[in-house]
């Protein structure tokens, strides 16, 4: 069921991958992948996954047919959404936190740890602790602190502690450090449940088979409702995770087009996030991957409308897709992605996370791109609604009233 | 070779006088380029035995607060990792004192593809060592085999969690002398009542495993604490607390180094 690693050396995707982690955490990462290896292949583990996610977390979820917004784009082609979006919590981060929280049950870890951009992956992780009774501690910027109060409100309603960052630009990237700051203070009796498809290896790999669920219940379902895979796979991209789990299915057939949309921020001119548009080769996070930095290795901030995409690093198997062109990347600006914003929810009554709206507003190119290879059948593209948008509605609001619509 | 190696140097001299050697830690520009060029020297006439230079980095995921806050200021102040290459440069002019550069994968990976290159640039300046945080064995080919071929040191580094079969490819790597951080957790921690038990046998373990000199740091803060490591290792590594007393001022900073110095005596 599982693609191996597209690399000869486990945990690396071509060149980028490895664990680029100070010596305190290796004897932690080693005993993480070792324990994974033998999970993943454990039948009673991923049936209790399963059960957890059909009982609790609501799956699977529904392939939603969206004409009218195919008609708003005017195009003739078959758009489905996958909706992340109607999963417990309202994301899909809540797949990768019961997984990986279950394999900390399976360890003995008495400690959960994580960070959080938006706070999406934080709530995500903070719900499946007090599922468990596990005590949970987020790391959150304080800039995101302040920008997400609802998300730091619900985590602290389950009984998680969230700690604000106040170092460097106390966001997303500065919570990761601290995090890791905990973890090589904390190495034997606490795991920390990264939220997305980067950091050292095994992470990368095991967060995209925990989020695969997304791709094998979308393969499945496209084939039932339109009678053959679908011509293009579409996801928004930060770290990456909603883009893995839905590409996963699809990596091994060359006939679908993979493709990510990152944040444009400002414009690739000013302020953004798009690191495969503009990223250097480096290392960051524990991984080799591409980062936004300036010519001295030292870190960007990056910046977005949607604090989930607001980091500027990105997981290196999207790394390697990218140089190898397996998965093509754009980038939406933040005017765009409010555009995605009001266009699905208005079209199709669904109003998304900022970071979905990214891949929203890159449809109308996307589609030209499929149209100039079309074959003579039906064109069917499949969209990740990675996550709803109340949590962004305060966002949103400013925005959209600030240029005086709707 | 033709360079001295001046690493072995200062650790024999050491103990030829019955102490343990000295090392210091400072983060390079901070302060701005003059005061922490004056910090260097300060703290080599006071008596640091090898200095390692910290170089700037905006995401030092392994350091705690005192260190970070000094990152923080010198990349405010202007620190690149080549301009972190040229203060030593000028401090080699006037001192011979041992210098590792002591920092994370990125900002030195960028300069091995410049021009000219990380290892021209060392020998050129009198660069004694390297000693990266973020870069375990598995990936040090990433950077080592230039360095070291270039008689440019590669400072190994084990923690209070290594493993044997860790441990064993760590020494392999290392040369010039093994840096052994003493407690769980970010630089800055305190000493405390750590397990002198558990260090003694985790520094025991190291000793089996290299003829190296071994440094031991990681929360050595007073002259107390540099007293009970210098019993058991080669050399005591004091950061964080000399980082905030070269914060505070050169004279400061010599005051401390001396009483530590002073503290190394067996």
């Amino acid at each position: 069921m599982e693609t191996p690693a597209p690399s000869a050396t486990p945990g690396t995707f071509g060149r980028f991958g490895g664990r680029y982690v100070a010596e305190t955490l290796m004897p932690a990462i080693e005993e993480l992948a070792d324990a994974w290896s033998h999970a993943r292949r454990d039948p009673e583990f991923t049936a209790a996954i399963d059960t957890i996610l059909a009982e609790w977390v609501g799956r699977p979820s529904p392939l939603s047919p969206a004409r009218r917004l195919a008609a708003a784009l005017g195009t003739d082609a078959r758009l489905w959404l996958k909706r992340e979006d109607l999963n417990h919590t309202g994301s899909h981060k809540i797949n990768n936190c019961v997984g990986q929280v279950l394999l900390a049950r399976r360890m003995g870890k008495q400690r959960i740890i994580a960070e959080t951009g938006a706070g999406q992956h934080g709530v995500a992780t903070a719900t499946v602790c007090a599922y468990f009774g596990l005590p949970c501690v987020v790391y959150m910027g304080a800039v995101d602190v302040e920008r997400q109060q609802l998300n730091v409100l619900r985590m602290r309603l389950l009984g998680a502690e969230v700690v604000p960052v106040t170092s460097g630009s106390a966001t997303l990237k500065d919570a990761i450090n601290e995090a890791l700051r905990d973890w090589v203070a904390h190495p034997v009796d606490t795991h920390y449940v990264i939220g997305s498809v980067m950091g050292p290896d095994p992470y990368p790999t095991m967060v995209r088979e925990l989020q695969r669920v997304i791709g094998r219940e979308a393969r499945a379902q496209v084939l039932a409702a339109a009678g053959k895979l679908p011509d293009a796979v579409v996801a928004c991209v930060g770290g990456g995770s909603n883009a893995m789990g839905i590409f996963a299915d699809f990596l091994d057939d060359p006939e679908v087009a993979l493709f990510g949309v990152e944040a444009a921020g400002e414009g690739l001119a000013g302020r953004h996030a798009a690191t495969m548009s503009r990223g250097r080769e480096g290392v960051y996070h524990g991984m080799r991957s591409l980062v936004l930095q300036d010519d001295d290795g030292q870190l960007l901030e990056a910046h977005s409308i949607s604090a989930g995409l607001d980091y500027p690093g990105v997981g290196p198997e999207h790394a390697h897709l990218f140089e190898t062109g397996r998965a093509r990347y754009l980038a939406v600006d933040d005017d765009g992605a409010l555009g995605g914003v009001e266009l699905l929810a208005r079209t199709e009554g669904i109003i998304p996370a900022l970071e979905t709206a990214h891949a929203i507003a890159a449809l109308g190119e996307i589609l030209r791109l499929l149209e100039e290879r079309r074959g003579p059948g039906p064109l069917d593209v499949v969209v990740n609604i990675s996550g709803r948008g109340d949590k962004d509605m305060h966002t949103i609001a400013a925005r959209l009233g600030s240029r005086g619509a709707p | 070779m033709s360079r001295p190696d001046r690493i072995a140097e200062a650790f024999a001299q050491a103990r030829s006088q019955g102490r343990a050697a000295l090392v210091v830690y400072l983060t390079a520009f901070d302060g701005g380029r003059e005061h922490s060029l004056a910090c260097l020297c300060a703290a080599a006439d006071a008596g640091a035995d090898v200095i390692e230079l910290g170089v700037p980095f905006s995401d030092p995921s392994a350091d705690g607060t005192a260190i970070q806050a000094a990152m923080v200021r010198a990349l405010a102040a202007g620190a690149t990792a080549s301009g972190v290459l040229e203060l030593l440069a000028e401090f080699r002019r006037t001192h011979a004192t041992p210098v590792v550069l002591f920092g994370y994968t990125n900002p030195l990976l960028r300069l091995t593809q410049a021009t000219p290159s990380l290892v021209e640039r060392a020998v050129a300046v009198g660069l004694d060592g390297v000693l990266i945080v973020d870069l375990p064995p598995e990936h040090a080919a990433l950077l080592r085999a230039p360095l070291v071929a270039a008689n440019v040191h590669w400072i190994g580094l084990s923690a209070p969690t290594t493993t044997a079969s860790r441990r064993a490819a760590i020494c392999a790597d290392a040369t010039g002398f093994v840096y052994a951080i003493t407690l769980r957790g970010v630089t800055g921690a305190t000493l405390g009542g750590a397990d002198e038990a558990a260090l003694a046998e985790q520094l025991a373990a190291l000793r089996a495993s290299t003829d190296l000199p071994i440094a031991a740091g990681f929360g050595v803060r007073t002259p107390d604490d540099a007293r009970r490591i210098a019993r058991l290792a080669d050399g005591v590594v004091v950061g964080s607390a000399l980082v905030e007393a070269a914060h505070r001022g050169t004279a400061e900073l010599a005051e401390a180094v001396a009483a530590l110095r002073a503290a190394t005596v067996r």
